[in-house]
């Protein structure tokens, strides 16, 4: 048997549904799936969990932990609902961790889960405008809806001024490096059995897609979709009393880190995806005691492929200002320098809100137990996740491989 | 008499030319557009208004091309980095909606254009911005 510090946080189960559209299940039942895979995953069962955390984003109202026990076991444990953006899933976990930690618990389930159908990629098809009455309201006195009035505020923009606000402050960074990364992780998707897209393009079938948001196409937007992601996480002191099988399995959590926005210039005008993610990963770096150099892969938040190419920067994965060279270089491809999100990433895979942030804890961990199988990163011992919900919250997870 | 309405209380209208307003902190002078009960910088409570200047160039862009039903696309959507520091976001006018003709950098300035206006004669002034070497027009 194996030593670790008591205190440290495993993953023992993880699993997820494959991403798509479920005509004939809700969020629940897909939350719910996943759960017992993760728990059948880890060889426990519901008796054995300490306490539920869930999320979801659009039904978060219907409270999501407290649907998913009625369906997988109600034994009266902790059920607690958290919503954080597309950071759900992440922070789930992350509150499952801080339950471990404050020695409440010493084993606990993590679930994200999400049902959006065809709601549009847009996600507010009821921001049209409206008429008189004209009156001043809320504290900016809005007369009327801004939206094509004031720029836009809706999320393929954002993340388009984004992007374009790291070309305009750094060299060799345009429509075609933003395009690449989305080839990249189209081809990355083909890969993986789960992605909700499994397609290869050419750079010019994604720069000659639909425009939907200068620079980015419809191929370099993420889809919208149904999916569920679980995962169970225990102590090191709980996983010293579990099998051996579980012990080499198990993945160790070195880092889990929860920014917001600090106060920025940029933020007072769209809010700023960056800053809060600089910050996340220089916690997440000390705490692991890794550098961006140890990483085996990367999955990252590619809600549009503009935010992808600034998270390289972000998460210091390249030289500072130096994505555009990250990119033309293959540095992030599955057979480069540091693979970046060889799942297909949201662009490919899908992005249910609430599922994300657990769904790329299933992705590296598989890749660090050795079991992904066709797109395996072969010998990789650490990875990274990272989630950015708008608003904006930012989670970081860092995972190694056990060392047995 | 025609009211005119500004779409947001940052933009000022009844002065001799419009211009923007910020709400600016006290103690760290951290500025912001629209009102607040207190500093998201400092946590101060104190702000006094600055008139903005009406000059800057682009910091970023967007060219939106698919939106809801109502909004006429495809527009441009800017970060103004405005003379001074502060940035807006806004429309980019008087300028052909392609990669062509809007660059990261540009210079711009300050427009005002009607958005809405009902039947009693209430007209909702919205602002923008143009290339600076097309004059201000619209
Ligand atoms: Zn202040």
């Amino acid at each position: 048997m194996r030593v670790n510090d008591p205190d440290s946080l495993w993953i023992i189960g993880v699993a997820m549904t494959s991403f798509g559209r479920y005509a004939d299940r809700d969020a629940f039942d897909l939350g719910a799936v996943a759960a017992l895979d993760a728990m059948l995953d880890a060889d426990v069962t519901i008796a054995d969990i300490e306490i539920l955390v869930a999320g979801s984003v659009n039904q978060s109202r219907q409270y999501p932990a407290q649907r998913i026990q009625k369906l997988i076991g109600q034994t009266g444990i902790p059920a607690v609902n958290v919503l954080n953006a597309c950071a759900t899933g992440a922070t789930a976990v992350r509150s499952v961790c801080q339950a471990i930690k404050a020695g409440e618990a010493s084993i606990g389930l993590a679930v994200g889960c999400e049902q959006m159908g065809k709601m549009g990629m847009l996600g507010a098809a009821s921001l049209g405008r409206e008429r008189a009455p004209f009156e001043p309201r809320g504290h900016d006195g809005v007369v009327m809806p801004t939206e094509g009035l004031l720029g836009t505020g809706l999320m393929p923009g954002v993340f388009a001024q984004a992007g374009m606000r790291y070309a305009g402050l750094h060299d060799g960074v345009g429509f075609e490096q933003f395009a690449k990364v989305a080839q990249k992780n189209h081809a990355h998707s083909v890969l993986n059995p789960l992605a909700q897209y499994q397609k290869s393009f050419t750079l010019d079938e994604v720069m000659g897609a639909e425009m939907i948001s200068y620079p980015n196409t419809l191929l370099m937007c993420c889809p919208t979709g149904d999916g569920a992601a679980a995962t169970v996480v225990v102590s090191g002191e709980r996983l010293r009393s579990m099998a051996d099988d579980v012990q080499r399995r198990a993945v160790k959590i070195s880092a889990s880190v929860l920014t917001s926005d600090p106060w920025s210039p940029d933020g007072l005008v769209q809010p700023d995806v960056s800053t809060l993610t600089r910050n996340a990963a220089v916690m997440a770096y000390e705490q692991a005691g890794v550098s961006p150099h140890d990483l085996d892969l990367v999955e990252l938040h590619d809600c549009f492929a503009t935010a992808e190419l600034i998270h390289y920067d972000n998460l210091g994965l390249c030289e500072p200002g130096g994505a555009g060279d990250f990119i033309d270089r293959g540095a992030p491809w599955r057979d480069g320098e540091v693979p970046v999100n060889v799942s297909g990433g949201l662009l490919s895979k899908g992005h249910p809100l609430g599922a994300t942030g657990i769904a790329n804890l299933f992705e590296v961990a598989t890749h660090l137990r050795g079991e992904a199988g066709d797109r395996q990163i072969e010998g990789a011992t650490v990875g990274m996740t990272h989630v950015l919900g708008l608003g904006s919250a930012c989670s970081i997870h860092i995972l190694e491989r056990s060392a047995s | 008499m025609i009211a005119d309405l500004p779409i947001v209380n940052y933009l000022v209208i009844d002065g001799d030319e419009p211009y923007l307003q910020a709400t600016v902190c006290d103690a760290c002078e951290a500025a912001y557009l629209g009102s607040r009960i207190a500093c998201a910088r400092c946590g101060k409570r104190t702000f006094h208004h600055r008139r903005l200047p009406s000059k800057g160039t682009v910091g970023s862009f967007t060219i939106i091309h698919r939106a809801a039903p109502s909004i006429p696309t495809p527009f441009v959507s800017v970060l103004v980095d405005l003379e001074g520091g502060t940035a807006v976001k806004a429309n980019l006018v008087g300028c052909p909606p392609d990669p062509e003709h809007v660059s990261l950098g540009m210079a711009v300035e300050l427009t005002t254009f009607e958005a809405a206006a009902d039947e009693s004669g209430t007209r909702v002034v919205a602002f923008g911005f143009v290339p600076s070497d097309r004059g201000v027009t619209e």
